[in-house]
């Protein structure tokens, strides 16, 4: 305290000079109130020739009146503006009501008559639709169900072993003169597996073994080797086998690696099948990047296929395998169906390979590419079985 | 939704057609603050930038919004004295809320390429950049307004926006005369200022 008035003498003349500016401010206030009155009035014209002239002086005069004229008047106008678009929002609201209440009114007129009888017949109107509604779905679901799976437009493309085909095993018996490799029974269904390892996984359609009391695969020179399921994968329509037999030797490795990413529509490919005793060749093309009805787990594929065919593996030119067929519309030409390459890794790597007494390697290198179709045929040949269900 | 309400609005179009007004006329309206020149604008545009929003991603209280904006844009450009009828009204509503609603798209971080490659048949540069000043502007003293609180704002409104005499406010909210309502209009006045001037600088000003 003693220090502040030791550094600061002149501090009660200081004291003095501030009440003299407080009084000033009050004044100024006074001023001030009076002043923006003014510039107010000026605004909306009402001032009278003789103020105006004081007020143009009083601007001239005194350069922070001046100032303080020109913030005012810009804020007025600031809030002229906000109220003019407050107002004109506003009215664009009512507008808008109106225009959307005349579009709903003139579309009443029109639908009166209708509304009318509409109103009048609405109980029947309902309960008659309703029942129709109804009868329409009963029979539909009932058509569903009680139709077997044949006479749904996709077809799965195992093979009904029947008499006409046991005839033609005796057929080739005869012709040849030596018996095929133990065709002791010939089994009920039929379809294509092929090996997903050197030690004798193969894989083929879940709807292949659905069912089976026993499972064998048949290779290529007709040798026949009993496999037990090791998983399958009802969504993804696949099974994978193992061959248990202690007659089979295992590969040393396989020919095609499997192709991960998807492929392209237009993609020239192949197929390899048992739709018969023997295995056949098909070719065809990529089709759509979608199954049946938008299916994204497979391919559309323009390859003749028949029952027998499910489980081939599908392959493109250079000899990777994309897919594997498991079925094709019927009634219509050219659309068969393969499960995407990329699901099948899928369900592989699903496998726990704990269980397994021998590990699942996929090969991940091709051999078959750059050889023309006889040699890649030749040499895949050996790893397509036939897949035979008791 | 919106759709019914173009088809709706299609069949009233048709009618209104024999009686809606020719540019000018519109914008006579516009100028002498007619309200029924607001309704003709609505029924004459509204349902083109409706179809226009409502095809580009938008809904319905999209284009209402658009359109309101692009009517203020035309009544500031008419208020201003300067609007020179070089294309159609039409032609220039639909560019103004062709060019909102890609600014909106391009907000929003949603492709826009429908409308992009029109080509624009008016430069609108000038326009939407003085719009959009007075956007903020608006949208500032909205704030200014909303942070000033009650019942300072209610006098503020009723004085200068629906210029309301300094008797009647004062009748309204009790004062017990003009003088003093008038004190009182006057200290929320600054604080107004004071709160619209502080946030003012942000705001570039040519």
């Amino acid at each position: 305290m003693i220090g502040l008035w030791l550094s600061k003498p002149e501090s009660s003349e200081q004291r003095v000079t501030l009440k003299i500016d407080a009084n000033i401010k009050l004044i100024r206030m006074k001023h001030d109130q009076q002043l923006i009155d003014f510039v107010e009035r000026h605004l909306r014209g009402e001032l009278s020739p003789e103020e105006l002239a004081e007020f143009d002086q009083l601007c001239v005069e005194d350069q922070e009146v001046k100032n303080i004229v020109i913030e005012h008047q810009s804020f007025i106008q600031h809030l002229t503006v906000y109220g003019a678009r407050k107002r004109l929002v506003s009215d664009m609201e009512e507008a808008y009501q109106q225009f959307k209440v005349g579009g709903i009114v003139k579309q009443r007129e029109k639908t009166f008559t209708i509304k009318k009888l509409w109103h009048t017949y609405r109980s029947h109107i309902t309960v008659a639709a309703s029942v129709a509604l109804f009868a329409v779905i009963t029979t539909w679901t009932l058509m569903r169900h009680f139709s077997d799976s044949g006479s749904t437009s996709y077809s799965i493309l195992r093979r009904e072993v029947n008499s006409l085909k046991q005839s033609q095993n005796a057929l080739i018996r005869n012709i040849n003169g030596k018996p095929v490799n133990k065709p002791e029974d010939s089994g009920r269904f039929r379809g294509t597996g092929f090996a997903i390892s050197t030690n004798g996984y193969v894989i083929t359609n879940y709807h292949v073994v659905q069912g089976a009391d026993s499972i064998q695969v048949q290779n290529e020179e007709g040798q026949s080797f009993k496999v037990k399921q090791i998983y399958v994968d009802p969504v993804c329509d696949l099974a994978v086998l193992q061959i248990s037999d202690p007659h089979f030797k295992t590969f040393t490795a396989l020919p095609y690696s499997f192709k991960r990413s998807l492929s392209d529509i237009g993609e020239d490919v192949f197929t390899i099948g048992f739709p018969d005793d023997k295995s056949v060749y098909g070719r065809g093309y990529l089709s759509s990047r979608t199954g049946y009805a938008g299916d994204t787990l497979a391919y559309q594929v323009s390859i003749p296929v028949n029952p027998g065919n499910s489980g081939g593996p599908l392959l493109d030119s250079h000899g990777n395998i994309i897919g594997i067929i498991s079925g094709k519309q019927t009634h219509f030409d050219g659309a068969a169906f393969a499960i995407k390459s990329k699901f099948l890794l899928k369900s592989i790597e699903a496998i726990s390979q704990d269980s397994l007494d021998k590990k699942i390697v996929l090969t991940k290198r091709n051999m078959l590419a750059g050889l023309d179709r006889k040699d890649q045929i030749k040499k895949l040949q050996n790893y397509i079985f036939m897949v035979k269900v008791y | 939704m919106g759709y019914k309400l173009v088809r709706s609005v299609l069949i009233v179009n048709r009618k209104i057609k024999e009686y809606s007004l020719s540019d000018n006329e519109l914008i006579a309206g516009i100028l002498a603050d007619s309200r029924l020149t607001l309704n003709h604008l609505y029924q004459s545009f509204f349902p083109m930038v409706l179809q226009l929003i409502l095809s580009n991603n938008g809904s319905e209280e999209d284009a209402k919004d658009i359109f309101q904006e692009s009517i203020i844009v035309l009544y500031d450009k008419v208020k201003a004295g300067n609007f020179e009828l070089s294309s159609k009204l039409k032609t220039f509503i639909y560019s103004v809320c062709k060019r909102l609603w890609l600014k909106r798209l391009n907000h929003k971080g949603r492709n826009a390429l429908n409308i992009s490659d029109l080509d624009d048949f008016i430069a609108l540069e000038e326009d939407l950049d003085q719009h959009e000043i007075k956007d903020k502007l608006f949208w500032q003293m909205e704030q200014s307004l909303s942070q000033l609180g009650q019942p300072c704002r209610a006098i503020i409104e009723d004085y200068y926006i629906q210029n309301k005499s300094m008797q009647d406010i004062s009748d309204r909210f009790g004062y017990t005369n003009a003088d003093n309502a008038k004190t009182q209009k006057y200290k929320c006045m600054q604080r107004l200022k004071k709160i619209f001037f502080s946030c003012y600088s942000s705001i570039s000003n040519d």
